[in-house]
């Protein structure tokens, strides 16, 4: 269960804790069979050459979800996620561990609710962004 | 060249804005955990009903990008705007969310195609679409809205 961060204890220029993920072969299957998308460029590496890749590639959607999870571990229970975006910029491939971080840009109160805007990515191990995205959520305050 | 003659056709221009028929399907337990166990993702609220019952939202709910594979399982869109390119990349996704996704939930979803561009890049001649797609629950909530972008391009063999 992640921990939960308050409003008041985050402030603009802090580091989301970054969430590391090790995508494998094994792993693209099971989110094909888990999403449904059954595109080969994400499992049949000939597939994949003979459509100008250089292996088989992540899924989109499964580093959309990566990011997903840093914002949901970031926000915890009480929180919610009200918008993420993301470019595919980069492809990434299987077998290399990937990285999903974010700073926090934004911190204002709209409509009653405590929102933080932040700024996220997802970075190879070699420290290219791949993923860059936004995404807004709102945190729970103390005192309510 | 490519570039003296569109790939932009009049029927793909038609189709812009044009919404496709409604889909709804139901929400399964058992696909919002094994979608959570695909993405790595071990957080309570996806598989773990008790733990999920003593929350804000008192049962399990789905992770943010699981609305996505609903799409997965209806296969293309309803909408007649077919790329004559056969190899598609995704190029970005935008959601935005309203409502919890759970399971035994009626989630009806609709798309339209919201825009087109042609552009040459590394992949050769690209076409870019943006969808844009609504999923509306069983109470008739805007669940999430999200739009894509994919390009698509002329698969080639290797050199």
């Amino acid at each position: 269960m992640p921990t939960q961060n308050y409003y008041e204890d985050i402030n603009v220029g802090d580091e989301i804790p970054t969430l590391q993920k090790n995508p494998t072969t094994q792993q693209l299957v099971k989110y094909a069979g888990a999403s449904g998308d059954y595109y080969q460029i994400h499992y049949d590496k000939s597939f994949a050459l003979e459509n100008n890749l250089p292996d088989v590639i992540l899924h989109g959607a499964l580093k959309n979800a990566f990011l997903g999870q840093l914002m949901t571990d970031f926000m915890g229970l009480a929180g919610e996620l009200k918008k993420l975006t993301v470019q595919y910029r980069a492809m990434d491939i299987p077998g290399t561990p990937i990285f999903a971080k974010g700073t926090v840009t934004k911190k204002y109160v709209e409509n009653g609710e405590n929102i933080l805007e932040c700024d996220i990515r997802l970075e190879t191990h070699e420290g290219k962004v791949t993923t860059p995205g936004k995404a807004k959520i709102s945190l729970p305050s103390k005192t309510s | 060249m490519s570039s003296s003659k569109s790939i932009i056709t009049k029927e793909l221009k038609d189709a812009i804005g044009v919404e496709s028929e409604p889909v709804t399907k139901e929400i399964e337990k058992g696909a919002i955990i094994k979608f959570a166990e695909a993405i790595g993702d071990t957080n309570s609220i996806y598989n773990d009903e008790e733990i999920a019952r003593k929350t804000k939202y008192g049962g399990l709910i789905a992770p943010p990008t699981f609305l996505r594979s609903i799409d997965g399982f209806l296969g293309p869109s309803k909408a007649n705007v077919k790329s004559p390119y056969s190899a598609v990349v995704d190029g970005g996704s935008e959601w935005e969310y309203f409502e919890p996704v759970r399971p035994g939930d009626l989630i009806t979803v609709t798309d339209y195609l919201s825009d087109l561009q042609e552009k040459d890049g590394k992949l050769g001649n690209m076409l870019i679409m943006v969808k844009e797609k609504k999923y509306v629950n069983q109470f008739n909530e805007i669940v999430a809205l999200q739009r894509t972008t994919s390009i698509s391009y002329e698969p080639q063999s290797p050199k």
